[in-house]
This record gives C-alpha cells, structure tokens and sequence, in this order.
C-alpha cells in the first residue's frame, strides 16, 4: 500500500514510487521442467506464430501448479522482468525469452494459498513501461492504480466480501468534526449497521483509512454480511480518512487526542453507543495500525479492542534503523512500547502477510504483547502488504474482538 | 386435537400467512416476537404479511418491567444464565474431544467388523455425554423453579394474567424465531403453551427458533462459525410439545449438508430423532402423535445424505 510518494510499508507497485532498476533483475536459475503448457508448446521445436497464439487462447496466466507460477509475456522487446514484493525474493527478477519466439517465460516459487501482486516492467528501445500482465484479468486496486493479481491454487476470494442479496443493508452518512487537537474541521463517514435505531445501543469501531477500507476492501460488504450473518453485533462504524497521513499516523499525540478526546465525544453525542471501553475498538493497516496502537497507547482503557493489520512496528534492539527518516517517530515509539506496553486495550487482534517485510517486526511484536495480559490473535496469510490481504482477515478478527449472536439467534 | 405447525425462516420467502390461512382461524392471532429482543416490537412487515389481525404478548419487554419490578428475582435470572452458561463450556470442552473422536472414526477406513463398533461406541459417548448435559441443565432448571417460584411472584403473577386474558380471546398462537434461549425462558416465564392449551385445540404456528423449542431437544449449530470448531451444540430441552425432531432452521446456510461425515454424525448423535432441515417454504405439521412433512423439508440421515422427509404421516416413535 502507498499514502503518499513514501511508502510505510512494503513498496506497491501501483505507485511510481521507485525506480525498479535501481536493483538488477535477478537471473532465473530455475532447472526444474517447465509448465506443462510450456512443454507441450515446445515439444516440436520452435513453435509457429499459430501455436503461440493456441497456447496463450487455450491458457489462464500466470500459469500455476504444485508449487510455482509461470507468468508469459509477449513482445518484441528487450526485456522483460516481473515485479514483485515478496520479501525474501529479489523483487526485479528477469524474463527469459524462449529461442525463437517473441515469447518470455519466467518462473516464481509459491506455495499453495498464495496470493500475490505484481506487474511486468517491459524495455525497448529508450522506453521503459511498467504494465499490467496483459494474459491476467486479475487485478488488485489501492490509492495509487491497480496491480496484477497471481493467485495459487488454494486462494480463493472470500464468499463474505461480495455483496449478498440476502444481506440487510446499512447505510453510509458523511460527517464533520471540529478538531482543535489538529486544527480546524475533519471528515468522516459513518456506517450505520440495517435496521439501526436510536433507541437501541450499538458498539463503535474506529477505522484509520476508513475510506479507503471501503474503496479498497470492500467494507461495506463485509460488515453488511457479517452483521447479517451474526458473526458481529450491528455496529457503528466511523470511517476516518487521514489528514497529514504520514505524520498523524506515525504516533502523533495530537492525533491520538483527537481520536479519543474529539471524535469519541462527538460521536457519543450524536449516535446511541454502549458506553464502555469493551464496545469500542480502534483499527488500521500499515501507518494505520501505528495509530491504532498509539492511540490506544497514549489513552489506555478507551478502546477496549484493536484490530492491527500489517502494522509498520518498525523498532531498534541496538542502533539505527534503516526505513527511512519518515520512520523516526514510529521507531521511537515502538521502542518506547517495548519499553513500557502498559496495557492499551483487552483483546488485539494481529494480522500480517508472510510475504511482507514487516512480517519481522509483527511477530516480534506478539510475545511482547502477550505478556501483557491483554488477549492476543495473531493470525498470517500468504500475502502481502495491500488492501485485499487486509480484507480478507476482516473476518476473522472483527468476528474475535466483537463476537456476534450467532450461535443462538434462528430468526 | 392439537395442531402445530413448524416453519423454516420465513424472512425471504414467508408463507407463515399460508400456514395460519390453511388453519381457518377467525379470532385474532396471538404473537410472540420475544426472540427478537429489543425489536419485539418492530412487527409491521410480519402483521402486513399475515394480513389477519394479530395482538403482540410482548413476552419480551413485559419480563423487562417484572424485571424492574423485582430486582431479586431479577438477579436469580442472572445468578442462573451464568451458571448455565459456565456448565455449557464445561460440556463443549468435553464435546470438542469425543466429536473429533467421532469423526476421526468416520473418516478412517478400515475393516467393517473393526471400525463400526468403534464408531458406534464413540456415537454412544457422545450421546452420554449429551444426556449428562441435560440432565445438569435440568437440575439448575429446576432447583431454580423450587426456589424462586417463579409463578407465585406478585409482579410475573400479574404479567402472566394478561396475557392469559389476550390468550384467550385469540384463536392461533404465532412465535416467531429470534434467539432461542431468550424465547425459551419467556415461554417457560408465562407458562405459555400450558395457558394455550387451557383454552382447547387451537393451532400454534411457529418458525425458526421459534420451531425448535417446541421440540424436546434443542440443538444449536453452525458447522463453519468464524471462530471455534462448528460443533452442534445441546442446549437444552424444550418445551416438548413436538418429541422427535430436532428443528434445523437454516439448515443450507448453517451445515455443510454436502459433508457425508458430518451429516451423518449428526444424524447418528440424535437418532431416533428426526433431524429436520428447516429451509424456506419448509412446514411440518404435528397432530400430538405424528407430524407430517411439506415442501422441501429435507431430513439428515444416518447414511450422510440429505434427502426429502415422506409426505406421509408418521407417528412419534
């Protein structure tokens, strides 16, 4: 994901963030046999232009089995190399044209349940492209465009995320509110769940992104058939865009102020909630979960449930780090937490890809705040740093921290 | 003779206004919404669907107000929930193991003469286990009846004569579904079913939750929840008045009913219950000593298929 022209996270290739070959694509060493798709194309020598074209009609791209991907590019180009961010792996790593074709192969390690994003980064002549894999109708979108999508077998969009017919509906209300702690007017949405009355009392869940959560993660969705489906209680929901993100997410106690001090008021005053930290919850991904926890942090017992995906916990045992000076403040105040955790919240609730970065500072993150005493779900996938690996974890830790009636309720 | 007749869902697809319509009631309907809580007063879609007149018993907020009325009786109620829900983890964390058990064996393949005592022994433990859990559940039930006479409490006591008032000029209970614990206790408060059937043979429509606690046992199930293991879960028993089923609303939503193991499980634990998928458009009518099965009520049976109940009568073992 990308807020701005810095990443907080893992690079996204949707943004122009970074030269990609400021690193040199990695030469493919792979000596495994290919595809069988590849084989049989080959298997009478060079193919003709028609066998190609059979080949890339009669194929679904990247071309996937046991345990790699095989992304195909066609082209009269120089080069070609796939782009990636899976942490681990180079992630510039060259095509290989197939003798006397205009066809290039190139072949990814990935388990089963994988779910990746890229793009391909094609050279000719003095031009240079970063395109969509053009055999993949696949594709992933953030603030910043839309990537491919390579998904092994095993991964599946969630049924959950999609709109369901059945489903009540809750509705979207744009508000204002006046903040002295960032100074001057902040909007935000808010999700009133179906069926909602003032009369009854609902849990408030706090969202760091909160539009884009429902651009880019189908949220609304998602809590329309949760709330249907009783896996949480009907809740409202404040969506909150960032101002200055960069800043106001990376443990700026004026922005902690606000969230609990501006907008928790405001909120209490117009909308019917349960009055109790064990009803609220805080979430965010990357920058935002920082500003989850350090909101929590600074105003402890407000929100008695966290939702932290992806989290940027970038920190030091010993010396400097190396992410960057936008990265200063989230550092010390994650070593500061490490210090002195206290306890922001009763239950957290932890998710991040495997084939990100931040994978590292996640895990470190999870002893710590299991010795707190606070309730902790960790939970990983075989995915990265984006928007669709965040959605897909909504359900497990939205149904954890704010468990609905649906054991009980036949209706 | 008594009618009864059990409803699936009926939010989607209702045809509860088919049901009461086939029962040629006259007198105003008597409506129990109590499953749905705070909204037991949010009635209108169901009242435009029913189109005949109908009279709200309220059970839901009039325990509230006896509630107010009387706050020990009102902790009593607490003291006892906590208790009942402390005896339902003690008994799922003995289910976790002796279901896994179960299908673990259903799963192996092996010699039949080997492995089909097994699975029957492991069937056995499981149904002992679940009897073990009523019975807890019914000692709690009734220590708590000879202790706070719950009838003989002036506030109830006088909740409980109006409605047995309304009851009486009505001519077809409806309970709706909701959660199925609160409507159980709220009919079990107001002694409802005895009060009805004080007053003659009059039909009782009831769907959803409100189907399964007019059966004997019921049983709460989710085979894929987003946390924990889906194991179906006894709670309780009902109110009785439908022995031999076990009432399964949302059955195509809630159960892997393509799963032959855990299908037949279920089929095995219950039998020689009835367990009956109730979908939309599914009605089962009882008659005091049989029911007889229409639509697309569906059974689970003991070989792990789904299949259509008989459209016969058949008599309650």
């Amino acid at each position: 994901m990308m807020h701005g022209p810095v990443d907080t996270g893992d690079a996204n290739l949707s943004g122009g963030r970074e030269d990609p070959l400021a690193q040199p694509p990695a030469t493919p060493e792979d000596h495994t046999p290919p595809h069988p798709a590849i084989r049989d194309l080959m298997r009478d020598g060079v193919p003709d232009g028609e066998a190609v074209e059979l080949f890339l009609q009669n194929n679904a791209f990247p071309l996937i089995d046991e345990t790699r991907a095989t992304f195909v590019f066609r082209g009269d180009v120089d080069s070609v190399s796939l782009q990636h961010w899976i942490y681990g792996m180079p992630s510039s790593q060259a095509f290989t044209r197939i003798e006397g074709t205009n066809l290039w192969t190139h072949v990814l390690e990935l388990r089963r349940s994988s779910r990746v994003e890229y793009k391909f980064l094609v050279d000719y002549g003095t031009t240079r492209e970063l395109i969509h894999d053009p055999f993949n109708p696949q594709r992933a979108h953030d603030p910043f465009g839309s990537n491919s999508v390579c998904q092994t077998d095993g991964y599946e969009v969630p049924e959950w995320t999609f709109e369901d017919s059945e489903a009540r509906v809750g509705t979207i209300h744009d508000h204002v509110v006046q903040s002295d702690a960032l100074g001057g007017p902040r909007p935000l949405q808010v999700y009133l769940p179906a069926r909602y009355r003032e009369t009854r009392r609902y849990p408030l869940l706090v969202a760091h992104d909160g539009t884009d959560y429902l651009k880019f993660s189908s949220f609304k969705a998602v809590l329309d058939n949760l709330i249907h489906r009783l896996e949480i209680p009907p809740m409202i929901v404040a969506l909150t865009p960032p101002g200055d993100r960069l800043k106001e997410y990376a443990d700026d106690e004026r922005h902690a102020r606000f969230i609990a001090t501006e907008l928790l008021p405001a909120l209490e005053s117009r909308y019917p909630l349960v009055d109790k930290p064990a009803a609220r919850g805080l979430m965010g991904a990357s920058f935002g979960a920082v500003a989850t926890l350090s909101t929590a942090w600074r105003h402890p017992g407000t929100f008695g449930n966290l939702l932290l995906q992806s989290g940027s916990f970038a920190f030091t045992d010993i010396g400097d780090h190396t992410r960057g000076p936008l990265f200063d403040p989230v550092v010390r105040f994650v070593n500061a937490f490490r210090k002195a955790p206290g306890g922001p919240a009763s239950n957290i609730f932890v998710s991040c890809g495997i084939y990100e970065s931040l994978i590292y500072e996640n895990r470190s993150l999870l002893p710590l705040l299991q010795s707190t005493g606070m309730s902790v779900r960790y939970t990983e996938a075989r995915d990265g740093h984006n928007w669709e690996a965040w959605r897909d974890r909504l359900r497990e830790g939205l149904s954890w921290l704010f468990p609905g009636p649906l054991w009980m309720v036949y209706e | 003779m008594p009618h009864f007749v059990l409803l699936g869902p009926q939010r989607l697809e209702p045809i509860v206004k088919d049901a009461i319509d086939s029962l040629d009631v006259e007198a105003p309907l008597a409506l129990v919404t109590a499953g749905w809580e705070e909204r037991e007063s949010e009635d209108e879609e169901l009242r435009a669907h029913v189109g005949h007149p109908c009279e709200n018993l309220r059970l839901y907020s009039r325990i509230e107000e006896v509630f107010v009325d009387d706050p020990e009786f009102h902790q009593a109620v607490i003291d006892r929930h906590d208790l009942l829900r402390n005896l339902q983890e003690l008994y799922r964390g003995r289910l976790d193991h002796a279901l896994e058990a179960a299908r673990e064996l259903f799963r192996r393949d092996g010699e039949a003469e080997l492995i089909i005592p097994e699975r029957a022994d492991a069937l056995a433990a499981l149904a002992a286990l679940d009897a073990h859990h009523l019975e807890r559940v019914r000692e709690v039930h009734a220590e708590f009846e000879a202790h706070w006479k719950p009838g003989e409490r002036e506030s109830l006591a006088r909740q409980r004569d109006e409605v047995r008032t309304l009851l009486d000029q009505s001519g077809a209970l409806a309970i709706a579904g909701g959660h199925v614990v609160v409507l159980l206790n709220r009919l079990r408060l107001f002694g409802i079913l005895d009060a009805w059937a004080a007053g003659g043979d009059r039909p009782v429509v009831a769907w959803a939750a409100g189907a399964m606690v007019l059966t004997n046992r019921l049983v709460v199930f989710h085979d894929t929840p987003p946390q924990g293991p889906g194991n179906p879960e006894v709670l309780e028993t009902g109110l009785g008045i439908c022995p031999g089923l076990v009432a399964l609303p949302h059955a195509r939503r809630r159960l892997r009913l393509g799963d032959p193991v855990r299908v037949a499980i279920f089929a095995r634990r219950f039998a020689p219950r009835v367990c009956a998928a109730l979908d939309e458009h599914c009605r089962i009518d009882f008659d005091g000593t049989g029911w007889t099965a229409h639509g697309p009520t569906r059974q689970l049976q003991t070989s792990g298929q789904v299949e259509a109940l008989p459209s016969e009568r058949q008599a309650v073992a």
